[in-house]
């Protein structure tokens, strides 16, 4: 033996060995352990999925009651034929999971606070454990416990989550590691088994997502420095072209809560000061919304009710969506689900269909606490020192030590805000926070009974079970009848209530109760012939309660005049309704700014882009100028009428709505806000038209000049990985559209699944989203769907029985699910 | 002779312990072909390195023909190589080779003498 070299050759292959089994720091960021991710028997390789894969396969599971035959169709769409609902949702779990594992953890480690124990305190330029810290602190998991008690109270849920959850852990106990998801073994970390939490903790996810929006800390902020005059001008409770869910002249009924606004509310709440100094929070997409509408069969061409449902999303691979037919006797739907929740969320069955938007309302405030000293033990309640419990969130941080967040417990709930946390007025204060999430609810129920539901009695009976994040639920059935209903547990405030902060020591500030569930806004079988919703305010101010919220007007506005005009309509009307890329806020805005533009002062260009937007036919189309000229132009009038007003603060504020300008200025010719009030002169509209004009066309030339001035290529929509890997998302897709368009498409947010069900003798319907059913970006199916998407088109959604699936041509493989 | 058969049973080796043992197992392999299969240092290094560099290349070339690119032109920018799938094969062949050579070579000095 030739000791020396052994030793170092020894030592060569240990340390080459070393290197490659640990991941590297680049720049920042850690990049995966190669040897392993290399190795075509271990690593990325084993998921690069043959194109002609095969997916029929034999399983068996102890767990299982009977026998169940799941049929893929050539989208690799799932028919589950289930002996038993108990052996249906077991193998929705068990295919979630073999289809989108690596999602479905990760959006749930997202939802708990737990992104740290992967990517440790920060990755590249992410600081994942501020994340953590934010979503612990906003009650996520206190949240998903509460309602985890409440599902699991209710044995319909609970035998169903068991099920699913069983499956989910059936796939990952047998999972190898070369079987990862290509997402593990890029960030080097292991799958963990399911829990019946994490799908709660999905849920409350959703919860952030479509009722985590407030603005409470930035009005208060600003109404230390704007009149109550300017803030009720600038955030006016309604808009004069609102065009609600429940059309305006509607009665109500009486209410069955009366509500008390607290004394002293002059002094105490509307003129209280803002403070110095802010910094950025984690707020849900203000554009998270949605498009419903459904037809009765006195409208459509086939005498049938026509549902149609595109809630607009974030756009992310693997798609939040994942799509499913599930079939078990005494059920049998079809739709969209959730990987992560049992049963379908979106779409139909044998006997009806429904679909959701969101209704915005505010059901998230904040209420400021007085402790007794730093130890938060003690904090002022109704003239008395009242105890406070604490909860303790523990962040385990990958290669650091964990980090522990205090969380003082509050009558309101937790104190979001302490000196350990600073909110984002950095007053120093203590802010409790009371959240409709934190409640403990079972929004499970709701769907479980929809998926069963035979009529309109069902539907009602189910969504009456519903809680948050509010939905206005549209319902369709065979025999005939639509409706739709915003609901949801809203608490029933007195006008204003929530919009700011509010004190924490008074009981009398607290939400006084819910409006009973049969006085949220609903509308059935009205005479017009069809019902909608777009995000819009539900009702008028007749409406007995405080609507408080997010909403927009457009897109509710321009799908309801489409539908009032369209008779006879066909499946082809709704794909195309659906599609539609009219741009209602320009046809609303161009107007003022033709009135107010003084041509003669244009030089050659300026005329040149300005006659190219007079010309514009006011369709977001991807070839167009129009819409990113009016984009430039109106941003920049919004800036410089409201700049001046704002600049008052360097901390966070909101500006109006888009709308609260076009009437401001249509109403008023002399708008106060045109001024600058830091000049001397007075400034007038058609001041700051031409000013706003003259700024922006030089940066609408240069965008012409380089080709991205099409609306296309101006917005530039993506589909993006979850991750932000440019490599795993689909960029530069050109499709039409934008906010406040029906066609909802921004640069990376919009319809996540456009729905059409006809509901005739044999139900006829039409789908897609854009995404892919694998969440595997080594597959065929990972995003197959998204050229669709971006052309409008639809895929036939294959609804058939079993006896049909076994002969059609359309399903190609087989999975047999059988009990060991 | 001996060169041919140390390169295929140093891959159908290093193969075989794939499919139980870590990616790290194939120096395992290749150092154990080298102790049976003696040769001069260089030589066991390079049976050793063409063995997995081929059984490497073969594998992934294999696998990325059936997936038609789709997954080695995203992991050839997340790399980042600029989506050039064959050098993605390459580097892969190239890093199984590099581990499997130095395992051999380990594995011929532990013969004083080679023929």
């Amino acid at each position: 033996m030739r000791i020396i070299p052994f030793i170092i050759s020894l030592i060569i292959t240990i340390g080459l060995i070393i290197v490659l089994n640990i991941p590297l720091e680049l720049s920042g960021a850690k990049t995966p352990c190669f040897g392993a991710f290399l190795s075509p028997q271990h690593g990325f390789w084993q998921n690069a999925e043959p194109i002609e894969n095969d997916f029929n396969a034999t399983l068996k599971f102890p767990d299982l009651q009977g026998n169940a035959e799941v049929y893929f169709d050539e989208r690799l769409v799932p028919h589950i034929y289930a002996d038993n609902e108990k052996d249906l949702y077991f193998i929705q779990g068990f295919l979630h999971a073999k289809f989108r594992l690596w999602q479905m953890e990760f959006q749930t480690h997202a939802a708990g606070g737990r992104l740290s124990e992967i990517f440790g305190t920060k990755n590249g330029t992410t600081n994942f454990l501020k994340i953590d810290r934010f979503f612990r602190r906003l009650g996520m998991v206190y949240g998903a416990e509460k309602s985890l008690e409440a599902l699991e109270a209710d044995s319909i849920t609970k035998n169903e989550l068991d099920a699913y959850t069983a499956g989910v852990n059936a796939y990952i106990v047998d999972l190898k590691p070369n079987q990862y998801p290509l997402e593990y073994k890029l960030l080097n970390y292991q799958p963990e088994k399911w829990t019946n939490l994490k799908t709660q903790l999905f849920l409350k996810y959703m919860c952030f997502d479509l009722a985590g929006y407030d603005t409470d800390f930035e009005k208060t902020n600003m109404k230390g420095f704007l009149s109550t005059g300017d803030m009720e001008q600038l955030f006016p409770a309604t808009q004069d072209s609102l065009d609600p869910i429940i059309p305006v002249g509607t009665a109500f009924a009486t209410p069955g809560i009366t509500i008390t606004p607290p004394t002293g509310l002059d002094s105490n709440y509307f003129h209280t000061n803002g403070a110095e100094n802010g910094n950025s929070i984690i707020q849900p997409d203000k554009r998270n919304g949605s498009n419903n509408w459904a037809v009765a069969g006195s409208k459509t061409q086939s005498g049938a009710t026509i549902l149609c449902n595109d809630p607009h999303l974030g756009l992310n691979l693997p798609s939040l969506w994942y799509e499913m037919q599930l079939s078990a006797p005494g059920c049998n739907v079809y739709g969209v689900s959730f990987p992560g929740a049992p049963s379908v969320i979106i779409g139909y069955n044998d006997s009806i269909a429904w679909g959701v938007t969101n209704a915005g309302r505010d059901v998230k405030d904040y209420y400021e606490i007085t402790f007794k000293d730093s130890t938060m033990q003690e904090y002022w309640y109704n003239d008395n020192w009242v105890s406070s419990t604490f909860r303790d969130e523990v962040i385990n941080v990958k290669d650091s030590s964990e980090v522990h967040e205090k969380i003082a417990m509050t009558v309101w709930g937790p104190v979001m805000y302490d000196k350990h946390y600073e909110n984002i007025l950095h007053n120093g204060k203590y802010y409790a926070l009371r959240w409709k999430a934190h409640d403990p609810s079972n929004e499970l129920l709701t769907f479980n009974k929809l998926n069963h539901a035979k009529g309109y009695t069902d539907y009602l009976d189910a969504i009456n079970t519903y809680q948050t994040p509010g939905q206005n639920f549209i319902f369709a059935s065979k025999s005939g009848d639509i409706a739709i209903k915003e609901q949801g547990q809203f608490p029933a405030k007195w006008k204003q209530q929530g919009d700011f902060l509010m004190p924490g020591s008074d009981s009398s500030y607290q939400w006084q109760g819910f409006i009973p569930a049969d006085e949220n806004p609903m509308m059935v079988n009205p005479a017009m012939g069809f019902v909608s919703s777009a995000n819009q305010m539900a009702t008028d101010v007749t409406y007995p309660y405080y609507l408080a919220g997010d909403a927009t007007i457009f897109r509710g506005k321009i799908i309801n005049r489409l539908l009032n005009q369209m008779n006879g309509i066909t499946i082809d009307d709704m794909q195309h309704l659906q599609n539609n890329n009219y741009n209602l806020f320009a046809e609303m805005a161009r107007p003022i700014l033709l009135k107010y533009i003084n041509q003669s002062q244009l030089n050659q260009d300026e005329s040149k882009y300005f006659d190219a937007f007079k010309n514009w036919n006011l369709n977001n189309d991807i070839n167009e100028t129009g819409p990113a000229i009016f984009k430039l132009w109106w941003e920049s009038l919004s800036n410089n009428i409201y700049q001046d007003e704002f600049s008052k603060t360097d901390l966070p504020v909101v500006w109006p709505d888009e709308i609260t300008l076009v009437e401001g200025l249509l109403k008023d010719s002399s708008y106060k806000y045109a001024d600058d009030i830091n000049t001397s002169e007075t400034e007038t509209i058609a001041d700051m038209v031409l000013k706003s004009w003259k700024s922006v066309v030089s940066e609408i030339k240069s965008a012409d000049a380089d080709g991205s001035l099409p609306w296309g290529n101006y917005k530039n929509t993506g589909v993006r990985h979850l991750l932000k890997i440019p490599a795993l998302g689909r960029l530069h897709l050109p499709i039409g559209g934008g906010e406040g368009i029906i066609n909802a498409t921004t640069s990376d947010h919009g319809p996540s699944w456009r729905m059409i069900v006809q509901l005739s003798s044999t139900t006829e319907a039409y789908g897609v989203y854009p995404g892919g059913q694998s969440g595997n970006p080594g597959s065929k199916y990972y995003d197959n769907f998204i050229d669709y998407w971006v052309a409008g088109k639809y895929f036939t959604l294959l609804f058939i029985d079993k006896e049909a699936a076994v002969k059609s041509d359309k399903m190609k493989w087989k999975m047999t699910f059988d009990k060991a | 002779m001996k060169f041919i058969v140390a390169i295929l049973l140093t891959a159908l080796l290093a193969f075989a312990e794939s499919l139980f043992f870590p990616w790290w197992s194939i120096a395992i392999a290749s150092f154990i072909v080298a102790v049976f299969i003696h040769q001069k240092p260089w030589k066991a290094f390079f049976c050793g390195f063409l063995g997995l560099f081929l059984l490497w290349a073969g594998q992934a070339s294999f696998i990325d023909f059936k997936n038609e690119h789709i997954l080695s032109q995203k992991v050839a920018n997340i790399l980042p190589l600029g989506g050039n799938t064959l050098l993605l094969i390459l580097i892969t062949a190239f890093i199984g080779g590099l581990v499997s050579g130095f395992g051999a070579l380990t594995g011929s000095f532990t013969k004083r003498n080679s023929d």
